[in-house]
């Protein structure tokens, strides 16, 4: 179905259109059941985001980078993936991390400042979150490679933003899926802006899909506001890639509602009124309007999901909160397998002099 | 006089040598319209245009390489690569090209460029935003690495940055962008690249370090002197080339000395400072030189971060250690 929409020709993946009419004939294999569900994950998302910029407001946690407005790109992927498939994040990813089973409290625990909150629990296939931009897609190839040698019959997708489509490690990574032919899926959500630079000087290709083209591999277009065509198109996008057909370019093409990060601060580089356009495009509107004509959504039953996820949030931050701060020993642990005897010696030397300053 | 923070005066350098001289640009990520994420270049764009102050695609490698080919055509691009941390895909750029092509081409060509970046930690950031590679740059034959510790310093030698005739490394220690602020004239003036500063004369002991950690080694020296110890703090200013005499002849008088930075001990600008002292000043020395530096890890993050960059507690038992022997 995604090799229908050519990018070249300005065609975008779109099944849930913004006033919640579906179109039938594009509808991928998802009940109305599991659209609520999703929805569900989507408000929880939301308040996880919202209760992480509070917690940084009063130095409970440092730098966040918000997912508000994502929230279909994130929850529509992650729900197209099998557990076994392999998560490689960027650092806007607190959907995909929860969706792919990263413990609430680990990623609240990540952005307290905690290197633990990276360590994702065993089964839980998400490389550690990679803050250098446009660089792990090369990992998601290489790991996408490991798993056809091993006959794993899984994908692995690298999240990335429209700005990590620049970095040269970027284009390496494409070009390496294209002639390796790996079971990669490069998820980019478009999300309009690299910090303050829109997405129009940051490529002068009309579209961001269409680079894959030139990389051997199809790229698609898709709404990234609409879960159903997110999720339509990962879907596909993995099915490409387990049964051989390699890797695959999703631009879902979105918007971030929010600032970069909480250092950052977006009036200086964009318009309220450009983000009151977008807030019609919210990917929870049209679930609201879909579900809602079926019975599925309402004020009290959204009043009711917030209240669950309140609960769940809260106790997720009350357990990051009471992890103890690390024993400064742990800072030397993780250089290598063993500290060399050099090292050893430092950390040695400094947990002697924080006795001595104590006692 | 104006006071200005360590972020107005280097604006305000740059500024002065836009308007001085035509063929200054600024590109990288941000510059423009946002200003830097730090503010750095803020106005700038408005007064100079975005033709002069390029928002460029997010791309260090990009961002440097182009700014090479503009040096060498005969504009003087300044750089900027948003976080110390982002700069190794720029690596490529900086080792193979900025720094050779004057003898590549036997002097044919030049490179005078600039490549800024925020360095150091201290401000409880995520990971790739608290390192000091400035030992990586300073064994780079060809480059020079300049890291200011005042606004007054920042001013003076991002002018001089500008106007060298080879690519510099302009390394902006972060943790103090605003918490340092004294009085910085308006009018333009050079400090020479290649000269480390006296900043606390004294006898006993020869303090040499740089950056943020000027600061922290004050209040050390201050807490020696509670101790009837009388420290001499140098503050290097420029990595590379390395005003060795400056230090030479201090350790020649306090025969005691100390070395704090940031980054790692391993092969870090401290063992280089030593390695000098040793082959000049060995036999002024009374006891071997300490190093009180970051540790060979990756630095931490903010809930152990402190515990990683030399305190001035840290620094003291340096001095003492030395000082004891």
């Amino acid at each position: 179905m995604i090799e229908k929409f050519d990018p070249l020709k300005g065609e975008m993946l779109q099944i849930l259109q913004p006033d919640g009419r579906l179109d039938k004939s594009l509808r991928p294999d998802l009940g109305d059941e599991t659209i609520q569900s999703l929805y569900r994950h989507m408000v929880l998302i939301r308040l996880a985001d919202q209760k992480a910029l509070a917690l940084q407001r009063q130095g409970r946690l440092g730098t966040y980078a918000p997912v508000i407005g994502q929230e279909a790109a994130q929850a529509g992927s992650a729900h197209a993936l099998q557990k076994a498939d392999w998560v490689f994040p960027s650092f806007r990813e607190t959907g995909v991390l929860y969706l792919h089973g990263v413990p609430l409290r680990d990623i609240y625990l990540y952005w307290m400042g905690f290197e633990m909150g990276q360590k994702a629990p065993p089964g839980v296939n998400v490389f550690p979150i990679s803050v250098p931009v446009g660089t792990h897609p090369l990992h998601a190839v290489g790991a996408g490679y490991a798993a056809k040698l091993q006959k794993e019959k899984i994908c692995t997708i690298a999240y990335f933003g429209d700005g990590a489509t620049s970095e040269g490690d970027f284009h390496e990574a494409m070009n390496f899926a294209g002639v390796l032919n790996t079971p990669t899926i490069f998820f980019c959500q478009n999300n309009q802006y690299a910090i303050s630079v829109p997405r129009k000087k940051q490529t002068a290709s009309k579209t961001i899909a269409q680079k894959a083209i030139a990389y051997g591999f199809p790229g698609v277009q898709v709404d990234g506001n609409d879960l159903l065509a997110v999720y339509a198109a990962t879907r596909e996008a993995r099915e490409r890639a387990v049964s051989g057909l390699g890797p695959t370019f999703i631009e879902a093409v979105t918007y971030r509602f929010g600032p970069h990060t909480t250092a950052d601060d977006p009036t200086k580089y964009r318009e309220d009124a450009e983000v009151e356009e977008w807030r019609k495009l919210d990917p929870m509107l049209r679930l609201q309007k879909y579900l809602g004509e079926r019975g599925l959504w309402n004020e009290g039953l959204e009043a009711q999901w917030k209240a669950d996820a309140e609960k769940i949030l809260n106790q997720a931050i009350q357990e990051a909160e009471a992890v103890p701060l690390p024993d400064p020993k742990e800072m030397f642990l993780y250089t290598f397998a063993e500290p060399p005897p050099p090292l050893k010696e430092q950390m040695e030397d400094y947990l002697n002099f924080l006795k001595e300053k104590e006692g | 006089m104006p006071k200005r923070n360590l972020v107005e005066a280097i604006n305000h350098g740059l500024m002065l040598e836009m308007e001085r001289d035509p063929s200054v640009v600024l590109l990288g990520e941000d510059v423009g319209k946002e200003g830097g994420v730090f503010r750095v270049t803020d106005g700038l764009q408005a007064k100079f245009g975005a033709e002069r102050v390029i928002d460029t695609p997010l791309a260090e490698s990009g961002i440097v390489g182009v700014a090479i080919g503009m040096a060498v055509k005969g504009l003087r691009p300044v750089a900027e690569i948003q976080f110390e941390g982002f700069l190794p895909p720029a690596m490529d750029q900086i080792m193979n090209h900025a720094s050779r092509i004057r003898n590549r081409s036997r002097g044919r060509f030049t490179c005078p460029l600039v490549i800024r970046s925020p360095w150091g930690g201290g401000i409880h950031a995520p990971e790739h935003h608290s390192d000091s590679p400035e030992a990586i740059f300073a064994h780079t034959p060809g480059m020079k690495v300049v890291i200011p510790s005042t606004p007054y310093d920042a001013k003076g030698l991002i002018i001089s940055a500008i106007r060298d005739p080879d690519p510099v490394l302009f390394f902006e220690p972060k943790r103090i962008y605003r918490a340092i602020k004294e009085e910085v004239p308006d009018e333009s003036y050079t400090i020479p690249i290649g000269q480390a500063k006296v900043v606390r004369e004294d006898k006993d002991i020869t303090v040499i370090t740089w950056g943020a950690m000027v600061r922290e080694v004050l209040r050390a020296a201050e807490m020696a002197d509670g101790e009837g110890i009388q420290a001499e703090v140098i503050d290097l200013r420029t990595i590379s080339p390395m005003d060795e005499n400056a230090f030479l002849e201090s350790v020649r008088k306090t025969g005691r000395a100390v070395v704090v930075h940031e980054a790692p001990p391993t092969c870090g600008v401290g063992a280089e400072i030593i390695a000098r002292i040793n082959e000049k000043a060995l036999l002024s020395l009374q006891a071997p030189v300490v190093r009180v530096t970051g540790f060979d890890i990756i630095v931490p993050l903010m809930k152990l971060e402190n515990h990683y960059l030399p305190s001035p507690e840290r620094i003291l038992a340096g001095i003492r250690k030395v000082m004891k022997f």
